[in-house]
C-alpha cells in the first residue's frame, strides 16, 4: 500500500467518524440539538479530528524515521572488510540502497519472483548484469555481504511498511472508537474541537522553529564531522583554498570570505548612493507622474529572480566589461570578475535599498522639515543636513540589510564572479565566494563522507552567521530609529 | 488701494514692515483665506487670534512663502515686505525666509547639537565668516532666546535632549540667528507649560525691541500681554484688526465680541 | 550694510546681513546655493535614470538575446521507412525493430534530405553529401525513429517529415553565426549556410515557431536545437503546487494563532523572532538544509520536485505569514466584537468572520510568495536539481518523487554548456519564467484591486 492510499483511507475513516459521531450525538437526544452542550456537527468534528490526525502525524514521524532506524540495523551488519580502503561505510551503504531499488525493479518488471530471491547468492548469480538489465547500473560486482545487506534492507523497509500501515489504521480506529464512545449531551464537544485545533494552529506556527532548528542542527552537525577531519585552525586562517579529488586539500576559508566580501563591498557602492538618491528624488522632488511611473519600475527590478541577473551579467556585462575595460587596460580577460558581480549585484540591490531608505526618509517627521526651509534652507540643504542626518541610523540599519543580502547571494555570483579563489585586488579579475564554492562543493554526487563535500556545511554555517547576525543587528537599529520618532 | 482698512489710521510714526492686500489662499478647492489685508508694523509684536480651523496658519505661512512646499496651494492678492512683492517670479523664497523667520506649534530641534542647532541657519546663509564669528552668533543667538545659561555648558549635547520649553527657545534662538526682519510664530507656547510660557512670552518682548513679530495664539490672555496689534480672523476672513487694547475692551464687531467673551470657537 | 554683520548694535544681533538687501536681486551666495541644489537634482534625476535603465538593459538583454528560441529552423523532408533496414526478419516485431538504433535511421533521412533538395532543383554546388547530411539535427533520427516506433506498421511507407536543423543553421537565420565565424567554426562551413540560404529560398527549409520549445525535454550537449523547457516545466508546476498545497494553510493557521491567539510569553517571541530571520537566511542555507535533512536523513530521492517543493515552502513560509498577518490585522475589530457579541466563541469568529474578510489579502501574499519561489534557483540546485533529465516523471502524485528539473535550474544549466546556442535557450527559458511572473503578479494585483475594501 502507497502511503498516499493508506492518508486516503485514514481521511475516509475520519470522514465516517464525523458522520457517526454527528448522527449519535443527535440520536442520544432523539433529534432535539437544543439538549445538546454543543450544534451536531461538533460532536461529529471531535470524532473526526482525534481520528485524522494523530493518525497521519503517527504516519509522517514513521516514515522519517523509518529509513535511519533500518539504515543503522543493516548498517551494522556488514563486516568491516567490506570497506574498501580510504572508502566508507556511507559509500557502501548507498551501494546497497541501489542494490535493493534494482531488486524491486526487477520485482515489478516481472523478471523475478520472492523465492527466486531468497535463493540468489551473489556468489553463484552476476548481480550487477541482472540489475543492469533493468537500468540499475552499479559501480563494480557486489560482494556477498553488500548484497545480503541489500536484501536485509528490503526486507526491513517491507516490514517496516507493513508495521506502518497496520500502527496507523490501529490508531485511527481506536481513537474513533474512543472519541466516539465518549459523546454524550452533556459533553462539551465544541470547546474539545476547538482546543484541538488551537493545538494544530500552534503546530503549524512551529514550523518556523523547526526550520530554524533543522538548520542549525545539520549546519552545525555536519560541521562538526568537518572539523573531525580538517584542522578548524586550517580552515579559518589558512590562505590557499585547493580542493583536491584524493584528499590533502586546502580549505582555507580566508580567500573565499576575501572574494565575498570584494564583491559586497562593490555591490553596496552601486546600490547605496543610486538607492538613497532614488529614495530621496522620489520622496522629496519628483511630481506625481514621475513618481507614478519610476517608483513601480523599480519595484519590478526587486521582483525580478536573481539567475535572471546571473544572466544579465554572464550575457552582457561581462563580456562588456572584458572588451571594454578590462582588455584595453590590460587588467584581465575574464568575463567573469568582481566588478561583474557586484555591478550586477548592486542593481539588484537598488530597489531595496531604496525602499528601505523611502519607508526611513518618510518617517523623518515634516516638521523637521519645515524648520529647516523656515531657516531659509534649500531642499537639499534640507535633505543633506537635515533629513540624512535624522534618518542615519535607519539608513545603517537598510545598509546592514543589503549587505546581508550581498553576502547571501548566490546565483548572480555563481554566474558573474568566477570559480578561481583569489586573494587579489584587481576587481577585473574572477574570484570566488563562499556561496560559489557551497555550489561547487554540494552540486553533482556528492559524497558525505569526505572533507571536500563537509566543508560547504563550515561554509554554510559561517554564512548563517554572518547573515543572521548582520541581520539582527539591522533590525534592532531600524527598532530603535523607528521607536525614537513615535 | 483701499485705505479704510482700520488699522491704516493707527500708523503713526511707525514704518510698515509687511502690507497685504486683498490675498487669497488656496488648498486644492478649499478657499482658506479670503479678502484678507493687513498691515504688518516694524518693531511691533501683532497677534493672529480666531477660532480653530480659520485660516490664522494658513495666512501666516503665507508671509514666508512655506505654503510652497505645499503641493495644490495657491496665493493671490498682493503681499510685500518693505515694498517688494514677495509673490514676484524674481523672488527666491530661500532669500525671503532668511528675513521672514518662523517657530512653530511644536518644538522641532533638529537631531543635532545644540550648538549645530543654533548654526545651521547662519552656516547657511553665509554669516559668519570663522568660528570665532560663528561662536559668537550661537552664544548671542542663545542669549537672546533666554537659553544661554541653562546649556552653554552643553552645546554639544543633543539638542532633542532638552526639555519641551528648552526646545522651544532653542527654536526661537535657531530664528534670531539668521537674523531675520520678521519672526513668525505659530502658536508657540501651546506646547508648554506656564513657566515656559512665561520665558517665551518674555522674550518676545524683548524681541520686539529688533524685530517684527507675528504670534498666532488661542489664548487671549497671551495676546493681551505680548501684543500691541491684533488680527482676528473668522472663516477665513479678517474680521477686525486694530490696537490690542481697543480689540479687547471695545471691539467693533458682534463676532470678535463674541469670541473674546467665550462664545464661539 | 556693515561689513561684519554682527558688529552694529550694543545687543551684538544682526540686524542688517540682509537689512536693506532687495528680495528681487538674486544674490551671489544664493545663486551658488541655488546652483548646487540644481546639481543635487540632477544627481536624484541620473539615479533614478539609472534605475529605469538597468530595468530596461537587464530586459532589453534578454529579450534580444532570447527571443530567437521561440522561432525554429525545420528542414521539409520526405523519408522512405525502408523495410530493409528497419526490419529484417519482416515479421513487425516491435521487440525487434525497437534494437534499431538511431544510427539505423541516419542514412534514411539524409537519402531524403538529398531527394528533397533534387526535387527543389536547388543547386549543391560541389557541397559533398557528407556536408549535406551534417545540415542536418543529430537529433532528426530520434524523431523518425520514435514516429516509427508508435506504429510499426508505417514501416514501408514513404511520410513526410519536418525535422530539425542543426544548430549552427538555425544560428545562421537568427544572426548568430555568420559567414565569418562559420570560416573558423569546424561545425559548419561558409558553403553550407550557402546552400542553407538557397534551400531556404526553394521552401524546403523554414524557420517557424518553435512549439518543442515549451514541450521538449532537454537534449545533449551537442543539440542545442532540440532543447525544451517540457520537464523543467513540469517540475515548477509540481513544485509550486507542493509549495501551494502545504505553505498557505501552514501560513493561515501560524498567522491565525500568532494574530489571534498567542498569548504574551518566551515562546510566541520565539516564533516570531524566528519567522522574522527566516524571511533573511540566504536561499542557499535552505538548499543545504533540504541536502542534509530531507535527502540525506530522510532519504527522500535527488532531484525530485518534493523535495525542492519542501525546501521552497519552508523559505516561501515567512512571506505568506508576514502577508496573512497583515492582513489580518487589517479587519477591523468592530468586526470581531460584533461576532464575539452575538456569541459566537474565537474560533468561530475567526474562521467565520475575519478569515474570509482577510482572504484577498492573503491570496495575494501567496501568489506573490509562490512567484519568489517559482524564480529560486540557489537551494534547487544543491537538491540535485541539475540533473540532466529527459524523462518526463509521471503525473502527481507518485511524480513528485520522480526526476525533474525545475525552470531557473534549466537556464542555469543552459549557461554551463559550450554551444553558445545554449545561451539562446536560457535567453529564451528566463522569458518564459519571467512571463509566468508577470502573469502572477497581474493576478495579486488584479486581486488586490478587486477586493481592496476601505473600512
Ligand atoms: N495642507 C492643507 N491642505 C488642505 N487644506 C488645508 C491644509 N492646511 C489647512 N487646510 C484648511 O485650511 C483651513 C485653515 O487652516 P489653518 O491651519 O490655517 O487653521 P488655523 O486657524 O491655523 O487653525 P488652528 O487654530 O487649529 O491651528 C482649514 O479649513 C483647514 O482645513
Ligand atoms: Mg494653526
Amino acid at each position: 500500500m502507497t502511503t498516499g492510499t493508506l492518508a486516503l483511507i485514514v481521511l475516509a475513516i475520519a470522514v465516517v467518524g464525523f458522520i457517526l459521531g454527528r448522527q449519535r450525538a443527535l440520536s442520544l437526544v432523539s433529534g432535539d440539538s437544543r439538549k445538546l452542550h454543543s450544534r451536531p456537527g461538533y460532536y461529529g468534528q471531535v470524532v473526526l479530528l482525534f481520528t485524522a490526525v494523530p493518525a497521519l502525524l503517527l504516519m509522517l514521524a514513521w516514515l522519517f524515521l523509518q529509513p535511519i532506524v533500518v539504515e543503522n540495523r543493516v548498517s551494522a551488519t556488514i563486516p568491516d572488510g567490506v570497506v574498501p580502503e580510504g572508502g566508507s561505510r556511507s559509500l557502501v551503504m548507498s551501494d546497497v540502497r541501489r542494490i535493493a531499488d534494482g531488486l524491486d525493479a526487477l520485482m515489478s518488471a516481472g523478471r523475478f519472483s520472492e523465492d527466486d530471491l531468497t535463493d540468489m547468492r551473489a556468489d553463484f548469480v552476476d548481480v550487477r548484469t541482472r540489475l543492469g538489465e533493468v537500468g540499475v547500473a552499479l559501480g563494480s560486482d557486489v560482494q556477498p555481504p553488500v548484497f545480503e545487506a541489500a536484501k536485509l534492507y528490503r526486507d526491513n523497509t517491507s516490514t517496516g511498511r507493513a508495521l506502518m500501515t497496520g500502527a496507523v489504521l490501529l490508531v485511527a480506529l481506536g481513537l474513533l472508537v474512543w472519541s466516539f464512545t465518549r459523546i454524550s449531551p452533556a459533553q462539551r464537544a465544541r470547546n474539545a474541537s476547538e482546543s484541538f485545533v488551537k493545538a494544530l494552529l500552534l503546530g503549524a506556527s512551529t514550523v518556523a522553529v523547526l526550520t530554524t532548528v533543522g538548520i542549525v542542527a545539520s549546519l552545525l552537525l555536519e560541521t562538526f564531522n568537518f572539523f573531525k577531519m580538517y584542522p578548524a585552525r586550517d580552515f579559518f586562517f589558512s590562505t590557499t583554498w585547493n580542493p583536491q579529488f584524493r584528499g590533502g586539500s586546502d580549505l582555507g576559508i580566508i580567500p573565499l570570505l576575501w572574494g565575498t566580501l570584494y564583491v559586497s563591498l562593490v555591490a553596496l557602492l552601486v546600490a547605496v548612493p543610486i538607492g538613497l538618491m532614488i529614495a530621496i528624488y522620489l520622496s522629496e522632488y519628483a511630481g506625481k507622474r514621475v513618481r507614478g511611473f519610476a517608483k513601480p519600475a523599480i519595484e519590478v527590478l526587486a521582483g525580478i529572480p536573481t539567475i535572471v541577473y546571473g544572466l544579465f551579467a554572464l550575457i552582457t556585462v561581462g563580456p562588456f566589461l572584458r572588451d571594454w575595460l578590462a582588455q584595453p587596460l590590460g587588467l584581465g580577460n575574464s568575463s567573469s570578475s568582481v566588478l561583474t558581480a557586484g555591478l550586477v549585484m548592486g542593481i539588484m540591490l537598488i530597489p531595496f535599498v531604496s525602499s528601505l531608505s523611502d519607508d526611513i526618509i518618510n518617517a523623518v517627521p515634516q516638521a523637521m522639515r519645515d524648520g529647516s526651509y523656515a531657516l531659509g534652507a534649500t531642499q537639499s540643504e534640507t535633505v543633506k543636513q537635515v533629513i540624512l542626518p535624522a534618518a542615519l541610523p535607519g539608513v545603517v540599519g537598510a545598509i546592514l540589510l543589503a549587505a546581508s543580502r550581498a553576502i547571501g547571494e548566490t546565483m548572480i555570483v555563481v554566474m558573474g564572479a568566477g570559480a578561481a579563489a583569489r586573494l587579489g585586488l584587481n576587481p577585473l579579475e574572477a574570484m570566488t565566494t563562499v556561496t560559489v564554492k557551497i555550489v561547487s562543493q554540494l552540486t553533482g554526487d556528492t559524497e558525505f563522507a569526505s572533507p571536500e563535500t563537509l566543508v560547504a556545511f563550515a561554509l554554510g554555517l559561517t554564512l548563517f552567521v554572518f547573515t543572521l547576525g548582520l541581520n539582527v543587528l539591522a533590525l534592532y537599529i531600524v527598532r530603535k530609529y523607528r521607536e525614537q520618532y513615535e | 488701494m483701499k485705505d479704510n482698512i482700520e488699522g491704516r489710521k493707527l500708523v503713526d510714526q511707525m514704518d510698515v514692515k509687511f502690507e497685504t492686500r486683498d490675498v487669497q489662499v488656496f488648498y486644492g478647492e478649499t478657499h482658506a483665506i479670503k479678502d484678507v489685508s493687513v498691515d504688518i508694523l516694524d518693531k511691533t509684536v501683532t497677534s493672529f487670534i480666531g477660532p480653530s480651523g480659520c485660516g490664522k496658519s494658513t495666512f501666516l505661512r503665507a508671509l514666508n512663502r512655506m505654503n510652497d512646499t505645499i503641493p495644490g496651494c495657491r496665493v493671490e492678492g498682493s503681499l510685500t515686505l518693505d515694498g517688494e512683492d514677495i509673490y514676484d517670479p524674481k523672488v527666491d523664497p530661500v532669500q525671503l525666509r532668511a528675513k521672514v523667520g518662523m517657530v512653530f506649534q511644536k518644538p522641532n530641534p533638529f537631531p543635532k547639537s545644540i550648538y549645530d542647532n543654533i548654526a545651521y541657519g547662519p552656516r547657511i546663509h553665509g554669516l559668519a565668516r570663522n568660528k570665532a564669528e560663528l561662536d559668537e552668533i550661537v552664544e548671542m543667538s542663545l542669549r537672546r532666546g533666554a537659553l544661554w545659561d541653562e546649556v552653554k555648558d552643553r552645546l554639544q549635547e543633543p539638542g532633542t535632549g532638552l526639555s519641551g520649553g528648552q526646545q522651544q527657545r532653542l527654536c526661537i534662538a535657531r530664528s534670531v540667528a539668521t537674523a531675520p526682519e520678521v519672526l513668525l510664530m505659530d502658536e508657540p507656547c501651546s506646547a508648554l507649560d506656564p513657566i515656559a510660557t512665561a520665558q517665551v512670552e518674555e522674550l518676545i518682548d524683548e524681541l520686539k525691541q529688533n524685530f517684527s513679530v507675528v504670534i498666532v495664539t488661542h489664548s487671549m490672555q497671551q495676546a493681551a500681554r505680548v501684543s500691541q496689534k491684533t488680527a482676528f480672523f473668522h472663516l477665513g476672513y479678517l474680521v477686525e484688526y486694530g490696537d490690542t487694547d481697543t480689540i479687547f475692551t471695545n471691539p467693533t464687531d458682534p463676532r470678535t465680541e463674541s469670541y473674546i467673551t467665550g462664545r464661539i470657537g | 550694510m556693515t561689513d561684519m554683520p554682527h558688529s552694529n548694535g550694543a545687543d551684538g544681533i544682526a540686524r542688517d546681513s540682509h537689512g536693506g538687501k532687495s528680495l528681487l536681486a538674486v544674490d551671489a551666495r544664493t545663486r551658488k546655493r541655488n546652483a548646487s541644489e540644481a546639481r543635487f537634482r540632477l544627481l536624484g534625476k541620473i539615479a533614478v535614470a539609472i534605475g529605469v535603465l538597468a530595468l530596461v538593459g537587464l530586459l532589453a538583454s534578454i529579450l534580444s538575446s532570447g527571443l530567437s528560441s521561440f522561432r525554429q529552423t525545420y528542414i521539409d523532408i520526405e523519408v522512405y521507412l525502408d523495410p530493409a533496414k528497419l526490419d529484417k526478419e519482416g515479421n513487425r516485431d516491435r521487440a525487434q525493430i525497437s534494437k534499431v538504433s538511431t544510427f539505423g535511421y541516419k542514412p534514411l533521412i539524409e537519402q531524403g534530405f538529398m531527394e528533397a533538395i533534387e526535387k527543389s532543383g536547388v543547386s549543391l554546388d560541389g557541397i559533398s553529401e557528407k556536408e549535406v547530411a551534417e545540415m542536418l539535427s543529430k537529433e532528426a533520427p530520434a524523431q523518425v525513429r520514435n514516429f516509427v516506433l508508435a506504429d510499426v506498421e508505417r514501416i514501408g511507407q514513404t511520410a513526410p517529415f519536418e525535422v530539425l536543423a542543426g544548430g549552427r543553421i538555425d544560428g545562421y537565420f537568427k544572426g548568430r553565426v555568420t559567414m565569418e565565424s562559420a570560416e573558423r567554426d569546424r561545425n559548419v562551413s561558409p558553403a553550407q549556410l550557402e546552400l542553407a540560404d538557397r534551400l531556404r529560398e526553394a521552401g524546403v527549409v523554414k524557420v517557424r515557431f518553435n512549439w518543442d520549445f515549451f514541450t521538449a525535454p532537454d537534449a545533449s550537449d551537442t543539440r542545442p536545437e532540440a532543447a525544451g523547457l517540457g520537464v523543467a516545466i513540469i517540475g515548477s508546476a509540481y513544485m509550486m503546487l507542493i509549495v501551494l498545497v502545504l505553505s498557505l494553510p501552514l501560513g493561515v493557521a501560524a498567522s491565525i494563532y500568532l494574530e489571534e491567539f498567542a498569548p504574551q510569553n518566551r515562546f510566541t517571541d520565539l516564533i516570531e523572532v524566528n519567522i522574522s530571520n527566516l524571511a533573511a537566511v540566504p536561499s542557499i542555507v535552505f538548499g543545504i538544509l533540504g541536502l542534509a535533512i530531507f535527502i540525506n536523513f530522510a532519504g527522500l530521492p535527488q532531484s525530485a520536485p518534493v523535495v525542492g517543493g519542501l525546501v521552497l515552502t519552508l523559505m516561501t513560509l515567512p512571506t505568506i505569514i508576514i502577508a496573512t498577518r497583515a492582513s489580518l490585522k487589517s479587519v477591523p475589530p468592530s468586526i470581531r466584537e460584533a461576532a464575539l457579541g452575538v456569541g459566537a466563541s474565537k474560533m468561530q469568529t475567526v474562521f467565520h468572520h475575519v478569515l474570509p474578510l482577510a482572504m484577498p489579502g492573503i491570496l495575494t501574499g501567496t501568489i506573490i510568495g509562490l512567484a519568489q519561489a517559482l524564480g529560486e534557483t540557489a537551494p534547487l540546485l544543491l537538491i540535485g536539481m541539475v540533473a540532466f533529465v529527459r524523462e518526463y516523471p509521471a503525473g502527481p502524485p507518485e511524480g513528485f518523487f520522480d526526476p525533474a528539473a525545475a525552470l531557473p535550474v534549466q537556464v542555469y544549466n543552459w549557461t554551463q554548456r559550450g554551444d553558445p546556442a545554449f545561451v539562446e535557450r536560457a535567453s529564451g527559458a528566463i522569458i518564459v519564467l519571467l512571463v509566468f511572473l508577470v502573469v502572477m503578479n497581474i493576478a495579486a494585483i488584479l486581486l488586490r484591486r478587486r477586493f481592496e475594501r476601505r473600512w
